[in-house]
């Protein structure tokens, strides 16, 4: 596996991996067999595993998704790729309803192994219901695992991590940086729900998953011109939340600073902000502020630099937080 | 979790799909298929024959008595507030019966909410199906062990998981067949509408078993479509059969030829049983205001459990000893779910916690944590 490997290559091989390893991984979804997906995460897959393995299926989400729980209860261990994030919301009850409560249901006789692969998010000057976040609504129901790598490392282990998981996963793909390259490791380093510190500094935490945490970076090396220190913490994981972790980072640096593309309002940046403030309150120099998307429709491509969040509205954030 | 791989080879010859049945789209409605009058008389149809012993008439006979008998016990639960719902299945019970005793032991069912009598004949406790209704769990019984899945309340979503199943048996090689049953009302829902297009296009052993009992709450077939139910099975390829609802011997073997065209590879089935519900959609619900009192006069003279009494009466096939043991079973049914449901316990709320995940969850495991010592603490207070 060694050597550097785009994103969307890394999701590739952790699907082939997966249907290697165990024979009742199957993979379902629009345009994934032949096409490989719109994104080719799927590419090659078919041909070397057949269309009973990589199954084309018919266009109804709640099809797909309704079907996966009943191959889950026949032993199988469905990976259902969803096109495109604002086509998710079709099998949204199968998923809230459905998948996430039949373990409880059962008082536990049952298992529900799903993964449901979802590129989401914006950035790529796509037309609407491309471009959606809305990690909030899966991370709000409890039964569903919600995760989403921010690299090719992440990307790999995570994903095989999830499918290896008996519980149902959400697995969102930052489709915008599908092409970004990074080694991958010949073996997972962190449990599927741990975050991550991905730079160590001093003077106020960053927050971010997926899409952001490369927003992140960029804001942490820029300050560091500045002589600001930010540590930027991959939070990898939304249900659930490794605040073991963050508790450390903000007790350390006595200040947060949350960043997701979702509208603020309600997001995980609210969850996070409440939480640390309880956990942290007295080592907090400042509260914990959010950047991210404004309550709005996600917006037409030629806007939407302007609704997400980028360097300088991070970078405003942490100057805010310095100034208490 | 168990998978039933049994390995054996799909048997390739299909039943044939009777003439009359297949789903041609012309007008002519072919008429229900009966093979046993209200008036208690048995006739022959052509596509669906049934041979059966006085035995299994009888038997027929005790598992229609006995489910009516649970099912009005439960009503009367509910009447005594030892149940907060009950969903009654009065007046589909040879539906259910007949579909159920078309099953065989390695063909699983995905009901609704109202399937009492399909529980009954794949053997489930009877008192598993109270649980819910008391508000002691959610479903709580292992769907595998009888091949029962657990009650689905959202309308038609179990079709979808059904035709899932239906796909693995496919994947697996076995011969087992899968039935799926939804109400007319759920008929109109995306779900049930994508369920057929997957088990079409996939060949999925499913059979789709609809009990149009005429009415969705208050709201009539008529408001769910405008043409008969069994014939939206041929917009989307495989065969539609509409069946008396109400003859349990029809049921059986127009179910049995389904499963068996299921099972053979040839795909879908969809049965329309044409029934009646004649008592109230739920025990929340108040018929009084949608529908008329000559309407569910008219359909007690097809009373299923009636016509087959006057069959086994007339024909001698069983003696009034038999009637008398079957009555007295049914008391003791009675009693015994009288008395399970009084005695069945609150579950300990720390069972809010239980299963909501497989593995463990840190948010759950600390939300449970901070209850049992908000919990202890009251404990603590009345010590003092
Ligand atoms: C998706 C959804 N919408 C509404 C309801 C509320 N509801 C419960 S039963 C019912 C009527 C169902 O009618 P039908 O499918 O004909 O089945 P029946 O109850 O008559 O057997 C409705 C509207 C529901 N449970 N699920």
């Amino acid at each position: 596996m060694a050597g550097q490997l785009s994103i969307a290559k890394a999701l590739n091989e952790a699907l082939r991996k997966s249907l290697e390893n165990d024979p009742k991984t199957l993979l379902m979804g629009e345009d994934i067999g032949k096409l490989g997906g719109v994104f080719r995460i799927t590419d090659g897959l078919q041909k070397d595993f057949g269309e009973d393995r990589v199954i084309d299926s018919p266009l109804a989400e709640s099809g797909i998704m309704g079907t996966a729980i009943g191959l889950a209860l026949r032993g199988y261990r469905p990976v259902v790729e969803i096109q495109f994030d604002g086509f998710v919301y079709p099998a949204f009850d199968q998923i809230v309803s459905q998948l996430a409560k039949m373990h409880a249901r059962a008082l536990g006789h049952v298992k529900m192994p799903v993964t449901v692969r979802i590129p989401y998010a914006g950035g790529i000057g796509a037309v609407e219901h491309h471009s959606e976040s809305h990690e909030a609504y899966f991370a709000h129901t409890a039964g569903l695992r919600v995760v989403t790598p921010s690299n090719a490392h992440d990307a790999h282990w995570m994903l095989r991590q999830a499918i290896e998981s008996d519980d149902p996963v959400i697995f969102l793909e930052p489709k915008r940086r599908y092409w970004d390259k990074g080694e991958v490791g010949a073996a997972a380093d962190l449990g599927l729900h741990d975050a991550r510190i991905v730079r160590p500094g001093t003077d106020a935490t960053l927050i971010a998953y997926g899409p952001m945490v490369k927003v992140c970076l960029e804001a942490a090396a820029a300050a560091e011109e500045d002589g600001r220190r930010l540590e930027v913490v991959d939070l990898r994981s939304l249900s659930p939340v490794d605040f073991t972790t963050l508790e450390e980072s903000v007790k350390r640096t006595g200040r947060a600073v949350v960043v997701h593309e979702a509208p603020v309002f309600l997001g995980m940046g609210a969850e996070l902000a409440a939480r640390l403030t309880e956990r942290c309150f007295y080592h907090l120099e400042a509260p914990v502020l959010r950047v991210g998307g404004y309550y709005a429709p996600y917006p037409p491509s030629r806007v939407e630099e302007a609704f997400l969040p980028d360097l300088d509205r991070v970078l405003d954030a942490v100057d805010r937080a310095l100034a208490y | 979790m168990t998978v039933k791989s049994t390995a054996r080879a799909r048997k390739k010859a299909a039943p044939a799909v009777p003439d009359t049945l297949r789903a041609t789209g012309t007008d002519a409605q072919p008429e229900l298929v009966q093979l046993l009058t209200p008036e208690g008389e048995r006739v022959e149809h052509p596509d669906y024959p049934l041979t059966t012993t006085p035995e299994e008439l009888r038997s027929l006979y005790r598992d229609l008595v006995l489910v009516r008998r649970f099912d009005g016990e439960a009503t009367a639960l509910q009447r005594q507030g030892e149940l907060g719902l009950w969903a009654s299945l009065l007046g589909q019970e040879a539906a259910q019966v007949g579909s159920g005793r078309a099953m065989r032991t390695g063909d699983y069912a995905f009901p609704t909410y109202r399937e009492h009598g399909v529980a009954w004949c794949r053997d489930v406790d009877p008192l598993n199906l109270l649980g819910m209704f008391r508000g002691v769990n959610h479903g709580g019984w292992d769907p595998n062990e009888k091949n029962f899945h657990l009650y689905t309340i959202v309308i038609g979503a179990q079709t979808l998981h059904a035709t899932g199943y239906a796909m693995g048996i496919t994947k697996d090689g076995a011969d087992d067949a899968v039935i799926a049953y939804f109400g007319d009302g759920a008929s109109s829902q995306g779900d049930v509408n994508e369920a057929f297009t997957f088990a079409s296009v996939y060949n999925a052993p499913v059979v789709f078993f609809c009990q149009n009992n005429q009415w969705a709450i208050s709201e009539p077939t008529t408001t769910q479509t405008k043409i008969p139910l069994y014939r939206r099975a041929s917009g989307f390829g495989f065969p539609g059969v509409r069946v008396d609802g109400n003859d349990v011997l029809a049921c059986l073997a127009v179910t049995r030829w389904a499963l068996d065209h299921a099972r053979s590879g040839n795909g879908p089935v969809l049965i329309e049983a044409f029934t009646y519900r004649m008592g109230a959609h739920t025990t929340s619900d108040d018929p009084t205001r949608y529908r008329l009192a000559e309407e569910t006069e008219a359909w007690k003279a097809k009373d299923p459990i009636l016509r087959l009494r006057t069959l086994l009466e007339k024909e001698g096939l069983a003696d009034e000893e038999f009637f008398a043991a079957v009555d007295a079973e049914s008391e003791q049914l009675g009693l015994r779910v009288r008395e399970g449901v009084r005695s069945m316990p609150d579950p300990d709320p720390t069972l809010i916690f239980d299963h909501v995940y497989s593995e463990p969850h840190a948010l759950v495991d600390e939300e449970r944590a901070e209850y049992v010592e908000y919990a202890a603490s009251f404990e603590a207070g009345e010590n003092h």
